[in-house]
């Protein structure tokens, strides 16, 4: 679904802070070294945020790819990895 | 009451006979597509989707073993190709009757992973979904033997009591996002499930209301849960028995 060629870290950021807007995230405030957690995000956000970065990358993201995940970096790392195996 | 209110499929577990049949057939009459799943009776959930559609409804057929996270892939699969799993009806159910003090630990095992880990599974699966709509209902069937218990049912006894558990922990989870959580406890249904537990007609005495309950009379509760009018009702047991715990 997407070339892992030509995915970039901003691409993902980018698209993460499109989804986080859903949650009343303003993009101003996602920033890579954001964490979630600074962002008011609990944890079933974070699962619903990772449906929605699934959809958008056509990935699966289980349980064990979200237990580091604390900051927008970490995401974007998971997101990266994904991509490149797909 | 009870219109469908969502973009989504309701997928009843065990669909292919009584409660589940019933079940089935209510939401199809509600609006849902209903994705009919069965294990091994394909002749009985034919008849259930020819029953729905014959009514003008839409229903797909979804084969799998929900005691295993293969036949829950498979199940999965078969529903979400019409819309995403809104509504899931957790009903498969196996009975292996025996006194406890006899019973082999495949007894034991095959009980507990039909109906409790399978409507724990499957509901792990749905919650996904249900999550990023905002919206779901899940609806547990156990029964008035996971609350006050019957000889020879300890197994069974044991994974209804389970599921209530289970019903009111995940409904705590997901309250925020627009999910209830609710059971449905029968009483005394004549159906597959409940043949061998007595001669029905003596069984019917001994019900306050006179009568064993229809499997419709549960599904019609079943429905209500997953109405939009139940949206403020979340980790709650109804008992659907004819009066048997009043």
């Amino acid at each position: 679904m997407v070339d892992a060629k030509t995915v970039t870290r901003d691409d993902v950021l980018e698209v993460i802070r499109t989804e986080l807007a859903g949650f009343e995230v303003s993009a101003d405030d996602v920033k890579a070294d954001a964490s979630f957690e600074s962002l008011g995000l609990d944890s079933l956000d974070l699962v619903e945020l990772s449906v929605r970065l699934e959809d958008a990358y056509g990935i699966d993201i289980e349980e064990d790819d979200l237990k580091d995940v604390w900051t927008v970096d970490n995401a974007i790392d998971v997101i990266l990895a994904k991509v490149g195996k797909s | 009451m009870g219109c469908r209110v969502r973009d989504g499929v309701a997928l009843v577990t065990g669909a292919s006979r009584g409660i589940g049949r019933a079940a089935a057939v209510r939401l199809a009459a509600d609006g849902w597509p209903v994705a009919v799943n069965y294990r091994s009776d394909a002749e009985g959930a034919k008849e259930t989707v020819a029953l729905i559609e014959s009514s003008g409804g839409q229903a797909v057929l979804a084969c799998g073993d929900v005691s295993n996270a293969d036949g829950i892939e498979e199940t999965f699969a078969a529903a979400e190709a019409v819309a995403p799993v809104l509504v899931l009806v957790n009903n498969a159910g196996v009975r292996r009757d025996t006194l406890a003090a006899m019973m082999k630990r495949d007894e034991w095992d095959d009980v507990i992973r039909t109906n409790l880990d399978g409507a724990f599974f499957t509901s792990k699966r749905a919650l996904k979904r249900m999550i990023s709509a905002r919206w779901g209902r899940i609806v547990n069937v156990t029964s008035v033997i996971g609350l006050r218990g019957n000889a020879g049912q300890t197994n069974y006894g044991a994974a209804k009591a389970g599921l209530v558990g289970l019903t009111k922990s995940l409904a705590l989870e997901v309250a925020k996002r627009g999910i209830t959580v609710n059971a449905i406890a029968p009483g005394l249904v004549k159906t597959a499930l409940t043949e061998g537990l007595g001669n029905f007609d003596d069984l019917a005495k001994t019900m306050p209301i006179g009568r064993i309950v229809e499997a419709e009379e549960i599904a019609a509760a079943i429905a209500f849960f997953a109405s939009e009018d139940a949206a403020a009702i979340t980790g709650q047991v109804l008992c659907v028995d004819g009066g048997m715990t009043a």
